[in-house]
């Protein structure tokens, strides 16, 4: 009554199992080599271009006296500004989300909202924050409304991953603030946000290092291409390393081409500046609850 | 475990399990002292069995003691799970399945498994049955594929039930068609050994009962080898039961011995229901 | 005490609404423009119209070769994205071991975390000449390098999204695919994936998505010509970049130039949030079948 599979059809199915592992080893490899790659072009491009007359220069006709301290110092700026404006509200908004709201329906279509809005291209938001602030609330290309347009891309972000951190704070923490007596705001306050506050700053960084290499929505709202001076105020006009290099790479000759990789890589330590911190956090607070 | 303190200890059971007094055919699955490991901890210790052909043997005994470890030795169904390590020998037909060079992919298509909870794929009833036989290279043309599903299905008693809506979704039947299912699907592919893992736990009495009588229609064709926490349900459709504790194999004889005149104290405290 | 708690509720649910404000904004935003753009430019016009010159001389708003060169450059990023990024999704999820995992994780991340004018540096000045070696009527700005970079940029969507997915599955279909003697590959492909359909599909339109919008790969290397073809290797102009090239001029506010910009971005924002609510429902509908 038995019947064995033949030795051979067993035998080809593992190798075609071998194979397939095999293939999608090659597809890992694929991933890895194209990120070798841009890296070591980019490298080999503008890493003799690095110095610190390019890091305190402004730009400027002649390449090879190009700097980018006005984009650097811009990209900061607008990055610390949007901080201001996006985190409190965010962190407001998760605040209420996950320990206010409740199931209730107002909640939940806040909640599909934010995970739509998430995934809205970024240049929409270069669109709103053109017809909003440039133009009806008149802030002009200004630091200012560039800062609130990338603060309204990355309020998503930061809500999502504030309520992750609210979630992980243990309920029992809740209660026993609840049990001796604190209202619902003294126990978030004094209780749930100082245990979730390593996990919300990671987050935030993250979401600000994205911001940090965003260019569309910023091009969008009249960042200026061709400013040549560092902002002064939240009122002055701006640009970010992003555009910079966008610009540089939109030029036919190869000395600015050369800047633009040079530019890249000083956006690169910086993001990888970022979010090596925003990782280091993260160990040392996953380190204290456990 | 339990805590209560009338639970016996192992003190006193014999090493090695009393075989059943007659033998009288070459074992189909034998165990030598079969110890398993997950990661460090010893689940099965020193299991030394001899299960005939074409009978059901039950393994019975109390949740954790081991049964279901050692049924799916019997399969290697274990090598999925990691860190696991098995020391001894099961031969199957006077082959050692833990030996070098086996072909695990061969050795669960002669030694089928029914599981606990069933797991009909999201596909329909035809092409449920019909996998095995595709994976195994066991196809042939169309109309002999739908020969050996019929077969296949009437084996499992579910053919009249199903014969006009094979193309629907295995995953609208009910519990006890789809576990009927299950075993249809593991009987396509012909094999000589069919393990099942508590069958029936999760049916109703009216779909336990077919699937007991399934059991007993089968034995003629397939070894069988059941686990069940269910005694009553050991006793009906068993030829012999092997009882486990503590990873232990603590006794093994023809059933109705086991629960008429067990040799062990261990096994008559189990098998009326003092602890466990 | 009371009043306090009550007016810090009230705040905090004001910030939780301010999203909602800005889903609004942007419709209003768009919606204002566009209208007024439609009330010049007939929507037939826009919508059907196969040339697209707004800055000429003679403008013509036909949209079709813009939403053309989007779906040009989205086909070839899918194209790559989608077989390497299921693949890659298959062998995290049933095949690898914790060392593989630890090793190949960061390195998607990454990769979708490089700022896309980045990638944008890397399509023009390194994979288009790349691939002149091979094809050498490849244009200087064309889809085809776009397309490739862009894949790359979202493979580790798909790979993770799907991944997930596949993750969900519960571990006793796959046993029962082993115990009748399927190999891993088989079970994968036969019965895993399958059952992972439309969280994977969700993944997939999610990707798409993605690609649709984004902006600095193409306003970079793909062209400023708007071109109605099907052909990878000319310069043509996506939506987004279109959008970017008219914000880096100088278009006063008022104008129908000016105007263009938001009706193209209305129908991109429609487009994608059309794809996205489809993506949330196949999310949801999976996410129901094993809960």
């Amino acid at each position: 009554m038995t019947e064995t599979a033949t030795n051979a059809t067993s035998a080809r199915r593992q190798l075609m199992d071998l194979g397939f592992q095999v293939l999608a080893l090659l597809v890992l490899c694929v991933a890895l080599v194209s990120l070798g790659a841009l890296i070591a072009d980019i490298w080999s491009d503008g890493g003799s271009r690095l110095s610190w007359n390019f890091l305190t220069g402004f730009p400027s006709r002649r390449a090879e006296n190009a700097g980018v301290w006005h984009a650097l110092t811009g990209s900061v700026f607008v990055i610390l500004v949007t901080a201001v404006l996006a985190v409190p509200v965010g962190v407001a908004a998760a605040i209420y989300l996950e320990e206010y709201g409740g199931r209730s329906v107002a909640a939940r279509i806040i909640e599909m909202n934010i995970t739509n809005l998430a995934a809205v291209p970024s240049i929409i938001y270069g669109l709103l924050g053109l017809g909003l602030f440039v133009r009806m609330l008149a802030m002009g290309r200004s630091v200012l409304a560039g800062a609130s347009t990338l603060a309204l891309l990355v309020l998503p972000v930061i809500i999502l991953s504030t309520r992750e951190a609210l979630r992980a704070v243990p309920p029992s923490i809740r209660e026993g603030s609840y049990a001796l007596g604190a209202t619902k705001w003294q126990t978030v306050w004094y209780q749930v946000l100082p245990v979730a506050l390593p996990g919300i700053l990671t987050g935030t960084i993250l979401a600000l290092s994205r911001a940090i290499g965003e260019t569309a929505p910023l091009i969008t709202i009249g960042a200026l291409t061709f400013v040549a001076f560092a902002p002064d105020s939240i009122w002055s006009p701006f640009t970010v390393l992003p555009i910079q290099i966008f610009n540089w790479v939109s030029r036919p000759q190869a000395e600015f081409q050369v800047n633009a990789a040079a530019a890249i890589l000083v956006l690169l330590a910086l993001l990888l500046t970022m979010n090596a911190a925003a990782i280091w956090l993260r160990d040392r607070y996953q380190k204290k609850l456990g | 475990m339990s805590n209560s303190p009338r639970v016996p200890s192992l003190a006193g059971v014999a090493a090695r399990a009393p075989q059943p007094a007659v033998v009288d055919r070459p074992a189909k699955i034998e165990a030598e002292r079969l110890n398993f490991y997950y990661g460090g901890t010893r689940a099965l210790q020193d299991i030394s069995v001899r299960i005939q052909p074409n009978v059901v043997t039950a393994f019975i005994g109390p949740s954790g003691c081991g049964k279901s470890t050692f049924l799916r030795t019997l399969n290697r169904m274990n090598d999925i799970i990691p860190l696991t390590r098995a020391e001894g020998r099961v031969l199957i037909d006077g082959t050692d399945i833990y030996g070098p060079g086996i072909d695990v992919v061969a050795l669960r298509q002669r030694v089928g498994m029914v599981f606990q909870k069933s797991n009909p794929f999201p596909k329909s009833i035809f092409d449920n049955v019909a996998y095995g036989l595709r994976v195994n290279g066991m196809a042939g043309s169309r109309s002999e594929l739908e020969d050996r599903v019929e077969q296949s299905l009437q084996h499992a008693a579910l053919w009249e039930e199903v014969k006009d809506r094979l193309h629907d979704s295995a995953l609208a039947m009910s519990g006890g068609q789809q576990q009927r299912l299950c075993i249809a699907r593991a009987l396509a592919v012909r094999p000589d050994i069919l393990l099942m893992d508590e069958p029936a736990s999760a049916l109703d009495p009216i779909a336990t009962q077919r699937i007991e009588e399934l059991i007993y229609n089968l034995k003629h064709t397939y070894t069988i080898v059941i686990v069940t926490h269910n005694m009553q349900q050991a006793a009906r459709v068993s030829d012999y039961t092997a009882f486990f504790w503590l990873g232990r194999l603590v006794e093994y004889d023809r059933t109705d011995k086991i629960f008429t005149n067990p040799g062990e104290k261990l096994t008559e405290d189990y098998v009326t229901g003092r602890f466990g | 005490m009371k009043r306090f708690e009550f007016l810090i509720e009230w705040a905090l649910f004001l910030c939780a609404l301010l999203s909602i404000g800005t889903t609004a904004g942007i419709i209003i935003v768009l919606a204002v423009e566009t209208f007024a753009f439609l009330r010049e430019v007939p929507i037939t016009e826009f919508l059907f119209g196969t040339e697209w010159t707004p800055l000429f001389a003679t403008p013509r708003f036909g949209v079709l070769p813009l939403v053309a060169g989007t779906m040009l450059v989205s086909s070839i990023a899918m194209a790559v994205a989608l077989p390497m990024g299921l693949l890659s999704a298959v062998y995290l999820s049933e095949y690898a071991d914790a060392r593989v995992r630890r090793f190949v994780k960061p390195v998607l991340e990454i990769l979708a975390g490089v700022p896309t004018v980045v990638y944008g540096y890397f399509a023009l000045l390194f994979v288009t000449p790349l691939l002149q070696q091979f094809l050498p009527n490849l244009a200087g700005f064309n889809a085809l390098g776009p397309g490739i970079v862009m894949g790359i940029m979202i493979l580790p969507l798909v790979s993770s999204l799907s991944e997930d997915a596949m993750q969900a599955v519960p571990r006793g279909l796959r046993e029962g695919s082993y115990a009748l003697g399927a190999t891993k590959m088989q079970t994968s492909l036969r019965v895993v994936l399958p059952a992972a359909f439309s969280g994977i599909t969700a993944a997939c339109i999610l990707a798409v998505s993605r690609a649709v919008g984004e902006t600095m790969i193409v306003a970079i290397a793909a062209g400023q010509q708007p071109r109605l073809t099907a052909n990878p290797m000319l310069p043509i102009e996506t939506m987004t970049a279109y959008i970017v090239q008219v914000s880096l001029g100088d278009t006063p506010q008022g104008t129908i130039e000016y105007r263009t910009i938001f009706a193209v971005g209305m129908l991109l924002f429609l487009g994608t949030f059309l794809l996205n609510l489809v993506s949330t429902w196949l999310r949801d509908r999976f996410r129901e079948e094993y809960a």
